[in-house]
């Protein structure tokens, strides 16, 4: 007789299940991977090789074309074409350009790379290198058909060229990781990394738990103090970091004003312009703008823990500061870790506030400001992609951590 | 540990640190204020804060109002100067009378429970954390509030004005709508009109986008049985933590490639990409809450699956959407970055673009902060409306910053 029990294996209804779950997902799969997955191998791609800002426009052939000394019937001048290869040093493949005889015009004897088949001119140059330059001139005579308003540039000649891009072609370079990790320079990024990274993450974290443990109560005007508190979180970041910049301004700041009108200081500060005061300042506002989002957490998280394990412990003798020691920051711990992994490594990737505040001058630059320094200000694509690399292994690394030791069901 | 806690010793502690806290806050808003130049004596408000703590622990409410007043005459006569320098009589006397009461007020709340002689632990320190309670409360309002005070105020001021007094943020009301002059500036001479419309059009597509990608992948992740699908959830958080730098590099030199740097479309393609990780997050967190029985239901009853989405999961979830679209649109109306790399063009940009593009040398500062306004006031005025769904969104989903 055989036995009774649940059926075993994947049956119509599982794969039915599991085809719609993949027909759901694919349009994400497919957007995500065109526009994360894709640059991030192409990040590793450039970061081996040597492209450099000017090399994102690739080379061209420019050609110019005029008449000279032809304005009536009956007269004899040149008709020319004036080519360059537009990138200074790299080679153009295949350069040709092929133009019909303007009507009226008897072409001479032809230049060179040119030649003459059912009245179209065709000159082949083939292979040209860098800053390569031509002119070519034929003379031609106007015959009785000519007509004097014609402009031989209004009609553009055929042109060929190709091009290798950098991006593109076989040269690989180890030269972008050795710039990233050439001498002093390398450890002041990282130090400052490393200090903006932990203070900045300790700090809005203790800062949002002061803050949670503020507004624990109900009182009236709570709603509106909660909401307060949560906008340098909220606002663009484009506005506070430059009303940060206007009010500790040097010259024309309230800070400055307010400090040497107290007889804290004789003269002004200069604060996002000093070291090591501006990176301080830099994980101040870090600070500032975020301890607002650990506060939600944590508040979250406290206004669930029961409130009769308090009146047991009141009940018991223990004090207030027992009570916050030995009951609430063990309940707390588990989403201050995770706050702090989290927050760890989403302000390792900070860019923008550092950008907007500093500009990653005056010892402030961070890995990520280093990206666009390298690429945009020193104009080395190549190299702000090594440093690219360098960050996406370190934010692996993190994930792995944090995979590891926060389980899912800790509260994310 | 018990000298501390003796109630002359408490008092006068904490009678100290009121008087401390109060004179920096009364100095720093009368200057902001008036524009006077109001110093706190650290010293002298620890030696008469003492005093009127004890006096308040040990005479109670006279001993309270007592202690106020003579804080108050003390300032008034200069023996306590909190502020000193040529403040004008009459500021020095609403100084005075602010100071006096706010300790008065600090005073009774604070020590209501210490005894003058020997407390227990308990009340010792809950008067402690009355203290800190109100610290803080005075703390972070001035914290949060001071930049974006200086952030409107300074939109009202010309240059001329701020490099006078750059303490000074009171309104020149008789300026009358002159003082809106750098807000009309903008609107009629840079395009903020246009900008803001930008932004807004960015901002909603991008919502819809986000939304209309991230609803059936996150059912998909939370509901459905499928190999990988832990995996996928994972994978969901990871990419969540890519840095948008490393990946506006290589997005940069495509767009630059092809020709989308410079159009609204190619931000179209890329903002809600930047976002549908984070919704996809966020909304398989609050399907996996639904009670499965009510889809199970409907599913019993003849519906097909993506009928139960439509008819059932989706008007259950109306809260949670409206969160992750209102979070979604902040992020988009605050991006930067992107919008900074890829647009040039200023009949394109946004409005975190075209205030980028007011920090320059010959634009003066107010213009700047009157950009920063009109980029802060709508999302400000969405959070403020909105409070409920957008705290909820800012919890559910978003370590993200």
């Amino acid at each position: 007789m055989p036995v009774a029990g649940p059926p075993r294996g994947r049956g119509p209804l599982a794969r039915g299940e599991a085809r719609l779950a993949w027909g759901l997902l694919m349009p994400t799969v497919l957007i995500v991977s065109a526009v994360v997955i894709l640059p991030l191998l192409a990040i590793f791609w450039i970061s081996v090789k040597p492209v450099q800002l000017s090399d994102l426009r690739p080379p061209a052939l420019v050609l110019r074309e005029d008449l000279r000394r032809v304005e009536a019937p009956g007269d004899a001048g040149t008709w020319r074409f004036r080519l360059r290869n537009s990138s200074p040093d790299r080679p153009l493949r295949g350069v040709s350009f092929a133009d019909a005889v303007p009507p009226g015009l008897t072409p001479g004897s032809l230049p060179e790379p040119c030649a003459m088949a059912d009245n179209r001119l065709t000159c082949t140059f083939g292979e040209v290198p860098g800053g390569w330059r031509e002119r070519i001139e034929v003379p031609v005579t106007a015959g009785p058909g000519f007509d004097p308003a014609l402009r031989v540039q209004d009609t553009a000649p055929a042109t060929t060229a190709e091009a290798t891009s950098v991006l593109t072609d076989a040269t690989f370079t180890l030269q972008n990781f050795a710039r990233v990790f050439d001498g002093a320079e390398f450890w002041d990024v990282l130090y400052a990394t490393l200090f903006y990274t932990v203070v900045g993450t300790i700090g809005a974290i203790v800062m949002g738990l002061f803050a949670a443990l503020l507004l624990d109560k109900s009182f009236r005007g709570q709603g509106i103090l909660r909401g307060l508190y949560l906008f340098p979180y909220v606002a663009p970041v484009i506005a506070v970091a430059f009303a940060w910049i206007i009010l500790f301004d040097p010259f024309s700041g309230s800070a400055n004003a307010l400090l040497i009108r107290m007889g804290m200081t004789e003269d002004a500060i200069n604060f996002f312009g000093e070291r090591p005061l501006a990176l301080i300042m830099v994980t101040v506002f870090e600070i500032w703008r975020y301890f607002p989002l650990s506060f939600l957490f944590i508040l979250a998280r406290i206004q669930s823990i029961p409130a009769d394990m308090y009146e047991a412990a009141d009940m018991d003798g223990a004090s207030p500061f027992q009570q916050f020691a030995w009951l609430s920051l063990p309940q707390l711990l588990g989403i201050l870790s995770v706050l702090f992994l989290l927050r760890f490594i989403w302000t390792f990737n900070k860019f923008d506030d550092i950008f907007l505040l500093t500009g990653g001058n005056a010892g402030t630059r961070t890995l990520t400001v280093n990206v666009y320094e390298q690429a945009f200000a020193i104009s080395n694509i190549g190299a702000g992609a090594a440093v690219a690399v360098v960050i996406f292994g370190c934010l692996l690394l993190f994930s792995a951590l944090f995979f590891r030791f926060i389980s899912r069901e800790e509260g994310l | 540990m018990s000298l501390l806690r003796r109630g002359d010793v408490a008092a006068a502690l904490l009678g100290a640190l009121w008087l401390v806290t109060l004179s920096v806050t009364v100095a720093v808003g009368m200057s902001f204020a008036t524009g006077g130049a109001f110093r706190p004596a650290i010293g002298a408000a620890l030696l008469w804060g003492g005093a009127a703590g004890v006096l308040a622990l040990r005479m109670g409410r006279a001993g309270v109002r007592a202690g106020g007043i003579l804080v108050a005459a003390a300032c008034l006569l200069g023996l306590l100067p909190p502020m000193t320098q040529a403040a004008g009589t009459a500021a020095q006397a609403v100084g005075a009378a602010i100071l006096g009461g706010a300790l008065a007020l600090a005073l009774r709340a604070t020590l209501a429970g210490l005894v003058p002689g020997a407390n227990d632990r308990h009340a010792f320190e809950a008067a402690v954390i009355r203290f800190l309670t109100g610290f803080g409360y005075i703390f972070f309002t001035a914290i949060v509030a001071i930049p974006f005070w200086v952030m409107l105020m300074t939109s009202f001021k010309s240059r001329a004005e701020q490099v006078a007094n750059p303490l000074d943020f009171g309104i020149d009301l008789s300026r009358g709508r002159d003082l809106f002059r750098s807000y009309e500036e903008l609107f009629t001479q840079f395009d903020f009109g246009l900008y803001m419309m930008n932004s807004a059009f960015i901002s909603v597509v991008t919502v819809l986008v986000t939304l209309s990608f991230a609803i059936p992948g996150a059912y998909a992740v939370a509901r459905l049985r499928f190999r990988g699908q832990a995996a996928f959830s994972r994978a969901i958080l990871l990419i969540y933590m890519v840095p948008l730098i490393v990946l506006a590099l290589p997005i940069y030199i495509a767009f630059s490639l092809t020709g989308l740097r410079n159009s609204i479309f190619g931000i179209l393609l890329i903002y809600p990409v930047t976002t549908i990780p984070v919704a996809l997050y966020m909304l398989q967190g609050y399907f996996r809450g639904l009670p499965a029985e009510v889809e199970e239901a409907g599913l019993m009853d003849g519906l097909s699956r993506l009928q139960v989405i439509w008819k059932i999961t989706l008007p259950l979830s109306l809260p949670a959407l409206a969160s992750v679209g209102l979070y979604v649109f902040m992020i988009a109306w605050n991006e930067f970055l992107l919008a900074f790399m890829l647009l040039d063009d200023p009949s394109k940009f946004t409005l975190t673009r075209g205030i980028a593009a007011l920090n320059s040398s010959e634009i003066p500062r107010q213009h700047l902060m009157a950009g920063s306004v009109i980029a802060t006031v709508p999302i400000m005025a969405l959070f403020l409306g909105l409070e409920r769904f957008m705290t909820k969104g800012l919890t559910a989903g978003s370590v993200k910053g």
